[in-house]
């Protein structure tokens, strides 16, 4: 392995305060690019995992290394997609993709060409100007995904983004997000209770058990990268879908 | 169409049953009863031979409201600010400010004239501490109940305490702020004719609508009391509808209080 992991978890433990452990001892170490899928029954930590990624909560025990540093060092390469849009409602979707790095002192210029250029990604270039409210669920989504792509991350985390949209938007977006992730590089963590959705997005997926919170077995996803809506009708997609159910469904039953 | 109609109607149809009414009581009472209720055109009359001194007093009141409610708009603000700060401080002024509070202001009013003497001043002070407290209450309010979604993205790009108030605190609690102003803004008036009636002087030729009411009512000019009833409710009108357009200059572009139910 020539290229060091851009995340690494070795041994990594979590409760909050005297209560019981969340997470188990979880060791993954991920490639720079990767997307990794989180998946499992409620109560597995998966979003608790993401939130130490983020730096939002510090480990119990174990290490965790963001590009090679503390979660907490690399706050400035990572972003944070919420499972709400999380946008200012009194802010203008320009100025809300605008504001962190403007907090951030990036001069203006740079950040009008950031903003035009994230905003063109989620194909809502024209909406600049609109508040949040005049936006459907679909677009608020895209515009808070454009707002972390605006901070260009190594490491972009996604807590169940799409959730709350119905079928065929969260089937667009998903191959949005592909296509924007096959140019920008990052490394993606995503939450999500879809296996079809894991299955489609990701590289690897984790499926984790509760009860303490545990990796339950890592699975390579052997698709090509381009994926289209046709990948979505291919054997091997179904295929891997109905092997990943099966497992969940196991690991399920376990906990329960 | 026709509702719209029916809105504008109502309240006109209202209005003409209850000055029939008024005239009615009027000449029911015996004649020599009759100063208790003068009638419309009456206290219409009233305006016309005091208007001069009417239209001064007006003027009076109309800056002691403005520098209360103006003063507490601003102190009260940055007061909670400074409550929303923690909830140790909040916990250790909140007492305090229940007292401020619960003090009524006809006994405050002759501390006020002893320290800084009747007139403009105690007005305004008077103005101030009955405005102060829902401005304080609802922006203190709005501060402590920012979406916890967004204090948690504000973390995630680490910002400091000062760029989390500014950015995301202090506008999200504007719409609690101008809940509170609009309070305000009717108890202004108010507050600076009681604080006029109970510390007031002749100040600025006459003073203000609560010394000229003090004194229609030794010269027993009863139309006169009613007329400058009518100019508080005026004075009162015009600060509650600056403060509507205030509040939707900085809210409707993006508040769903003003969200149009056609779209």
């Amino acid at each position: 392995m020539a290229v060091p992991p851009i995340v690494e978890l070795r041994e990594v433990t979590k409760r909050f305060g005297d209560g019981p452990l969340v997470l188990d001892r979880l060791s993954l170490a991920a490639q720079p690019g990767e997307f990794i899928s989180l998946i499992g029954p409620s109560g597995c930590g998966k979003s608790t995992l993401l939130r130490l990624i983020a730096g939002l909560s510090p480990v119990t025990a174990g290490t965790l290394r963001v590009d090679g540093v503390t979660p907490d060092a690399a706050a400035a390469e990572l972003a944070f997609v919420f499972q709400e849009p999380t946008l200012l409602p009194w802010l203008t979707v320009g100025r809300n993709i605008e504001l962190a790095p403007r907090l951030r002192g990036i001069s203006a210029m740079d950040r009008a060409a950031t903003r035009q250029r994230v905003l063109d990604l989620v194909r809502l270039g024209n909406r600049a100007d609109a508040y949040p409210r005049q936006l459907s669920g679909g677009q608020k989504m895209r515009v808070s995904l454009a707002r972390a792509l605006a901070l260009e991350p190594k490491i972009l985390l996604l807590d169940e983004p799409f959730g709350a949209l119905d079928e065929m938007t969260r089937e667009h977006l998903n191959e949005e997000l592909l296509a924007i992730h096959a140019e920008a590089k990052w490394t993606g963590f995503f939450v999500t209770h879809s296996v079809a959705e894991a299955v489609f997005l990701s590289t690897r997926i984790v499926v984790m058990a509760a009860n303490p919170g545990r990796i339950h077995s890592v699975i390579a996803v052997d698709l090509p990268r381009e994926r289209t809506n046709a990948t979505r009708a291919s054997r091997a997609y179904l295929d891997l879908v109905a092997d990943v159910s099966q497992l969940l469904r196991s690991v399920e039953s376990t906990a329960a | 169409m026709s509702t719209r109609l029916l809105r504008l109607l109502a309240p006109a149809l209202l209005g003409t049953l209850m000055v029939t009414a008024w005239y009615g009581v009027h000449l029911w009472l015996d004649t020599e009863m009759r100063f208790l209720l003068p009638t419309p055109v009456q206290i219409l009359g009233a305006f016309r031979d005091n208007g001069e001194s009417l239209g001064r007093a007006a003027l009076n009141t109309a800056e002691g409201a403005l520098l209360g409610f103006g003063g507490a708009a601003l102190v009260g603000f940055l007061f909670a600010v400074v409550l929303s700060l923690s909830s140790l401080v909040r916990a250790s002024l909140y007492p305090y400010l229940m007292i401020l509070q619960m003090t009524p202001i006809i006994i405050i009013a002759p501390i006020l004239v002893l320290w800084v003497g009747a007139g403009l001043k105690s007005v305004a002070i008077i103005t101030f501490l009955i405005c102060f407290f829902p401005l304080v209450v609802n922006t203190t309010q709005g501060l402590i109940s920012t979406d916890r979604n967004l204090v948690e993205l504000f973390a995630m790009w680490r910002t400091g305490r000062w760029q989390q108030l500014v950015h995301l605190r202090i506008p999200s609690a504007l719409p609690y702020f101008f809940t509170g102003l609009r309070i305000a803004a009717t108890l202004a008036p108010i507050g600076a004719l009681v604080g006029d009636y109970t510390a007031g002087n002749s100040d600025g030729n006459g003073g203000g609508l609560g010394f000229q009411a003090i004194i229609y009512s030794s010269q027993a000019k009863y139309p006169a009391l009613f007329a400058t009833a009518a100019v508080t409710c005026a004075l009162g009108f015009i600060f509650t509808g600056a403060v509507v357009a205030l509040s939707w200059l900085a809210l409707h572009r993006w508040h769903d209080s003003y969200e149009r139910a056609d779209r």
